[in-house]
């Protein structure tokens, strides 16, 4: 049965074999053939990278990290994009997960209008090591428009943020945007388990990596940091539009899995003053929304993997994504694009990559379902 | 006739369980610790030319003279052999009393003490809560293999978590599935969600044939995993199975749902 019914993955393992095979003790000549050869045939399949392979070079521009505010004072609408939870290997043993967030830098720079800025929703790296973490930098460094990074579990846990930190800067700031607030949190704190188990920071990285084992404390914002939200906040009128970028999601949605922020009921209570705010979260790898109060919740999808929707504590407004066709790598994963309105709103287009694209205005969720509802998934999950 | 010859089937039984453990066992090898052999009677060797035929005990047996192997036996000597085995194991037996299914069905012999095995006195507290106790363990049908003591279930959920265990092990682990590129099962199906083993055995399309679970652990084995496709009789991918169903206790069986 398998020898006959390869997934795209498979065949592009084995083209890139091939290829690779044919490129060792090459001179140059024959090297230029083979390259040549390559594009050749990818043009003829009427193929685009990265479905099948080919010799692909990445730009190493500066990612942009202190955004310098410049345009800060224009005006909304504006729009923002994003890439997320890519979870890099280092590229030698894994070439997948490589692809699916070159393929999303790709989409995002071909966005006509250029987006203000792309937001990256954190879990750059699988296993948070230097090397993974320095391969995504260099990826996301193709990205023409000012990136701004946020930090997930799988960057963090290997070393407590050092190498990402030293990579980035610190993992939570605010900046002003056309008259937006914009807050970026590091959301996944845990209380130390690992301690009391004598962990190497290895087990540590790799306990926290898994979604179900349990062993893992739940994620949290954390004294501090919301101390400093509500410093943060103390400037800031309330008829400002708040955006809040978190990697976990700032609500308890399913705690086994930790799809959960410990501590989200006193960070709601710290943004429930403001009449709009828009809170946009990674690491549930799944089309999600939310409303609570005065607060929308949009779930980024991831370019690695789709998730499946928990068994129990689905927010009531989410509309599901279709199930995931798993003989397509790419299906149920991709990027998107948020545009801030005048009116201070966020409306989300969740660009689902072999699927058409999903729109979720932000009246949906303001309006409790009750206008602009999307149109269901064909297929719900199990 | 008397009561017990109703059993006579039982005994023919026991020479084909043997031979069928013997034949499973051959499918069943591999490291790990659930690749043990199925356990198999050991009938004797004929020592006069016959064909030695054995009760389902294990160990009352006698020779049938001048029976070929592979020769059918009449029904007139069927009979004789059973009740011949019968009177053995109740002249070795001399305490046990059998209640046929027949006596059985009429209330009046269901509370025969030799079926009731229970805690023994002072063990009670060991079935642990929720355990009913010998009443509810009390043989219905007079059958051998009711007779079973309140540790017993214990020990068989034991053993069954152990399995699962072991595929919860493998379902997480890159290295025990031998996966080339660092992803594992439980990266996309936490828990095992959306596995829906309960929809199999169901027509795949992408595959374009009726697959069974254990087709798409191989698929996904091979493809995202990159590693290499399992046997079915290998102790991992039984072990995944078990695993994987677990996860779905009380999921309705729906076969064929898409």
């Amino acid at each position: 049965m398998a020898a006959r019914h390869k997934s795209i993955e498979t065949k592009f393992y084995e083209d890139r074999e091939r290829v690779l095979k044919a490129l060792r003790n090459c001179d140059r000549r024959t090297f230029l053939k083979i390259a040549g050869a390559t594009m050749g045939a990818v043009a003829a399949k009427g193929l685009m990278p990265p479905h099948t392979f080919q010799l692909v070079t990445i730009a190493n521009a500066a990612v942009d990290k202190d955004f310098s505010g410049q345009g800060a004072q224009g005006d909304r609408p504006f729009t923002f994009a994003y890439i997320s939870d890519a979870h890099l290997y280092d590229r030698t043993l894994n070439q997948r997960f490589v692809r699916s967030i070159v393929k999303a830098v790709d989409d995002v720079n071909a966005l006509d209008p250029q987006p203000d800025f792309v937001l990256y929703g954190g879990d750059l790296a699988q296993l948070g090591t230097a090397t993974q973490l320095e391969l995504g930098r260099q990826i996301l460094s193709a990205l023409k428009a000012p990136v701004k990074m946020m930090v997930g579990e799988h960057d963090w846990f290997l070393d407590l943020g050092d190498k990402w930190q030293e990579l980035f800067g610190h993992p939570t700031y605010s900046f002003n945007w056309k008259g937006v607030h914009v807050i970026v949190l590091q959301s996944v704190y845990e209380k130390d388990f690992w301690t009391a188990r004598r962990m190497t920071p290895e087990e540590r990285m790799q306990t926290v990596a898994g979604l179900d084992n349990g062993v893992q404390s739940r994620f949290e914002v954390g004294d501090q940091q919301r101390d400093w939200l509500k410093q943060d906040l103390s400037k800031v009128p309330t008829t400002t539009p708040i955006l809040v970028f978190s990697h976990s999601p700032l609500y308890k949605y399913y705690r086994n899995w930790n799809f959960w922020t410990d501590d989200a009921d006193e960070v709601q209570a710290i943004l429930k003053p403001y009449d709009k705010v828009t809170v946009v979260h990674g690491h549930t790898h799944q089309m999600l929304q939310n409303q609570i109060g005065n607060i929308s919740f949009y779930g980024m999808l991831s370019t690695a993997w789709p998730w499946p929707y928990a068994p129990e504590g689905l927010p009531p407004l989410t509309i599901q994504m279709n199930r995931a066709d798993p003989f397509d790598q790419f299906d149920g994963c991709g990027d998107g694009q948020f545009t801030a309105r005048a009116d201070g709103l966020v409306d989300t287009v969740y660009n689902l990559w072999d699927r058409n694209p999903v729109t979720i205005k932000a009246g949906y969720l303001v309006s409790q379902g009750k206008t602009d509802r999307p149109p269901a998934p064909q297929f719900a999950s199990y | 006739m008397k009561p017990e010859r109703k059993l006579i089937a039982v005994a023919l039984l026991g020479a084909i369980g043997g031979a069928m453990a013997v034949y499973l066992s051959l499918g069943n090898h591999g490291a790990s610790a659930f690749a043990q052999p199925m356990p198999t009677h050991q009938v004797p060797q004929a020592k006069e030319g016959g064909v030695v035929v054995q009760l389902c005990d294990g160990v009352t047996s006698m020779e049938v003279k001048g029976l070929k192997p592979g020769q059918a036996m009449s029904h007139e000597q069927v009979l004789a052999v059973t009740s011949e085995l019968m009177d053995e194991w109740q002249r070795r037996h001399p305490d046990k009393h059998w209640v046929t299914a027949q006596a059985d069905t009429g209330g009046a012999a269901t509370s025969s003490p030799a079926q009731t095995i229970g805690a023994a006195p002072g063990n009670e507290g060991m079935a642990g809560p929720g355990a009913s106790g010998a009443a509810a363990l009390k043989s219905q049908q007079g059958d051998t293999y009711a007779s079973f003591g309140a540790r017993d279930p214990l020990i068989w959920k034991a053993q069954t978590d152990a399995f699962v265990d072991e595929g919860n092990k493998i379902f997480h682990s890159v290295k025990l599935l031998g996966g080339t590129i660092g992803v594992s099962c439980d990266m996309c199906h936490p828990n095992a969600a959306n596995t829906h083993p309960e929809t199999y055995p169901k027509y795949q399309v992408q595959l374009q044939r009726v697959a069974l679970l254990r087709d798409m652990i191989d698929w996904c084995i091979e493809n995202p995993v990159k590693g290499k496709t399992l046997d079915p009789n290998d102790p991992k991918m039984r072990a995944l199975e078990a695993y994987i169903l677990a996860q779905r206790k009380g999921a309705a069986l729906d076969y064929g749902k898409h």
